[in-house]
């Protein structure tokens, strides 16, 4: 690999990593809370498109990511009412999420289809852009998003092992039972998992549509919202983890962006499979692992408190 | 006991009447705070699908895919798997199709006919294979397996769609170029209905049997209630596995066929909005109950015709309707708890 490939790969790898980090950060605290999220390319699709639209509307891409992180976090919300409120089986609400994402975000971007924005500003430390092996690359040119990248990650970690409601959450996800023995309310701490978890979808999404692409299309996430489940089990539900997981992927998105720029012979509808075939020998790769790993209570229903 | 199982059909019947007026009222109301007009799309819909036979027959060519496509679910959740993957089965399907009836373009058609339909039921049954020997070997959950092939198999069929298939006569369409006329299934009437209605209603009727009818119908059912009990019993669990997905998955391949061999002629990409998803509400609405399968395609082919009117009428995409599906959903699960936790 040529060094100018390379450096466009790994600028590339952050860029398009971005999205599928946030993601996978809400998707892991969900998960912890014990609640598994299909539902979260429908959160994604209506980030991008809340996003892009309020942008558009506002004129500024803030009041967008703003827009679309409380529309993230409403929808999973709504998620949380049917599966910890109603009890509701979480795959197949999950899947209802999923369409409602598809229809909803196709009904909020429509006037939209488009529509040109002002995408979120991207900026380089001087000292960095000095540097002559930078200068000629997109590398270190981040918007804020992508620059909070990293510490949201470690946040999130924080949160989940540090503190006080991350154990909460953590033994929502293995007993909620004993969570409750022990004075805590698992309701609460999975509707709370699931905010966040929704703030961090939506952001994922509008990062999409405000950063990357500064387009709405329909089905624009394509599949992120799978692949970050996927890098859930990959990460071993560990928010650290997960930035090796999301760069690994986005590496793969931008190599193949990198290949189809520089006009590569191979088809770009093969090139365009390869995150999902990544994604599949990853899973079949962590398979025997990922059973001692996941939240002893994933995906099941908490009766107890009644 | 006739009485009684009329009565209770006639009491599921108006529950899902119901369940779908007020999932329509909510989406009314979503559609008038976008600046729409709900009754109007409602009355187009109608006098469009159950107004005129030609509408009603137009219903018939949706509900064929969808059969298909909830047989593909059925079959599978009988041994308690979710195979979401039908979106990508079905284009398999037609595309292993097509491939037959461009490389075999002299046949006549009592051999082409045959042989585009099994190799439709073929790719199906290849593609879903995959996650059912992943699941089988437990590697990989067969859900994130079929959803995320989901998004390869449409990109398999632009590859050929976009190269070596291309139609050379009319090149400002992506297309293949009109399937030989032997390959083409038959339409009835003047309509658009065809003959891969029959195909559906046949893979039903079979589903039915097997399910209801053969010994292989309760060994599924003894892997759906305890895989392991079933295991110790003898029955060969993962093989059932393999197999449950692939024939489901040749289901879908079948309505790829149809699509294709039926409908459009020739291999388009936008082959399908949905129908593999489509086709797992239905069946998961039903309960893989196969009249309830046969009732709830018909009613979803009215509920996604809405789709079209949205977009003709209203100037709204397609995929608006999924808002529709999303709300008959979110009643159904928020009104019933899955007791006994997750499955």
């Amino acid at each position: 690999m040529t060094t100018p490939l390379a450096l466009g790969v790994l600028a590339g790898a952050v860029l398009s990593g971005t999205s599928l980090l946030y993601a996978t950060l809400g998707e892991t605290i969900v998960e912890r809370a014990g609640i598994v999220n299909l539902g979260l390319e429908g959160i994604l699709l209506v980030g991008a498109s809340v996003g892009f639209a309020a942008a558009s509307a506002s004129g500024s891409p803030w009041r967008g990511l703003l827009a679309a992180a409380v529309a993230g976090c409403l929808g999973n919300l709504l998620f949380g009412w049917l599966v910890v409120t109603r009890r509701a089986n979480q795959l197949a609400s999950g899947l209802a999420m999923m369409f409602f994402g598809f229809g909803l975000s196709a009904l909020v971007g429509a006037p939209y289809v488009g529509a040109l924005i002002t995408g979120l500003p991207k900026w380089r430390p001087a000292w960095l852009a000095a540097q002559p092996w930078v200068a000629s690359t997109t590398l270190f040119n981040y918007d804020l998003i992508t620059w909070l990248a990293l510490p949201v990650a470690v946040l999130v970690w924080w949160a989940l092992f540090r503190t006080r409601w991350g154990l909460g959450v953590r033994a929502t996800g293995e007993s909620p039972a004993a969570a409750f023995a022990s004075g805590r309310d698992p309701a609460v701490l999975q509707y709370q998992a699931l905010a966040a978890g929704g703030v961090l979808g939506g952001i994922a999404g509008a990062h999409l549509s405000l950063s990357l692409t500064l387009t709405w299309a329909e089905y624009m996430t394509g599949g992120r919202g799978f692949i970050a489940i996927a890098l859930v089990i990959f990460s071993k539900w560990n928010p650290l983890r997960a930035i090796a997981g999301a760069l690994l992927f986005g590496g793969a998105e931008a190599l193949q962006l990198q290949l189809q720029a520089r006009g590569s012979d191979i088809s770009p509808f093969l090139l365009e499979m390869s995150p999902y075939l990544l994604t599949l020998l990853v899973l079949l790769a962590w398979g025997g692992a990922r059973r001692l790993a996941a939240p002893a209570s994933l995906g099941r229903t908490f009766y107890g408190s009644d | 006991m006739a009485e009684a199982r009329t009565a209770q059909a006639l009491r599921t019947a108006a529950r899902l009447g119901l369940i779908s007026a007020a999932a329509l009222a909510v989406f009314a109301a979503i559609l008038l705070a976008a600046g729409k007009d709900p009754l109007k799309a409602y009355a187009d819909t109608f006098s469009y699908t159950l107004a005129n036979a030609y509408g009603f027959s137009e219903l018939l060519v949706r509900m064929t895919p969808l059969l298909l496509t909830a047989v593909a679910a059925a079959l599978p959740s009988r041994l308690g798997l979710i195979n979401v993957g039908g979106e990508g089965q079905l284009y398999m399907g037609a595309w292993l199709a097509s491939a037959g009836a461009f490389m075999f373009p002299g046949l006549p058609w009592w051999l082409l006919l045959p042989l585009v339909t099994l190799l439709g039921f073929l790719g199906g049954a290849a593609w879903a294979a995959i996650p059912g020997l992943l699941r089988a070997a437990r590697l990989v959950n067969e859900t994130i397996a079929t959803l995320l092939l989901n998004y390869v198999a449409p990109l398999i069929v632009s590859f050929f769609i976009f190269g070596p298939w291309r139609a050379k006569e009319n090149s400002a369409y992506p297309q293949t170029s009109l399937f030989p006329e032997a390959a083409r299934l038959p339409s009835f009437f003047d309509t658009r209905v065809h003959a891969g209605l029959l195909v559906a209603l046949a893979a039903l009727l079979a589903y039915w049997l097997l399910v209801e009818k053969t010994r292989w119908g309760v060994s599924m059912r003894a892997i759906g209630g305890n895989g392991e009990a079933a295991q110790r019993l003898g029955i060969p669990v993962a093989a059932w596995i393999v197999i449950a997905l692939a024939v489901g998955g040749g289901c879908a391949g079948l309505a790829g066929m149809g699509e294709a061999m039926g409908v459009h002629g020739r291999l388009r990409p936008g082959l399908s909005p949905g129908y593999g998803f489509t086709g797992f509400l239905i069946s998961w609405l039903a309960g893989g109950r196969p009249l309830g399968i046969l009732f709830m395609a018909f009613l979803f082919a009215i509920l996604t015709s809405a789709g079209d009117t949205l977009q003709i009428t209203q100037g709204l995409p397609y995929s608006v309707v999924n808002i529709l599906l999303a709300m008959i959903l979110f009643i159904v699960l928020a009104r019933r708890p899955a007791r006994g936790g997750a499955k």
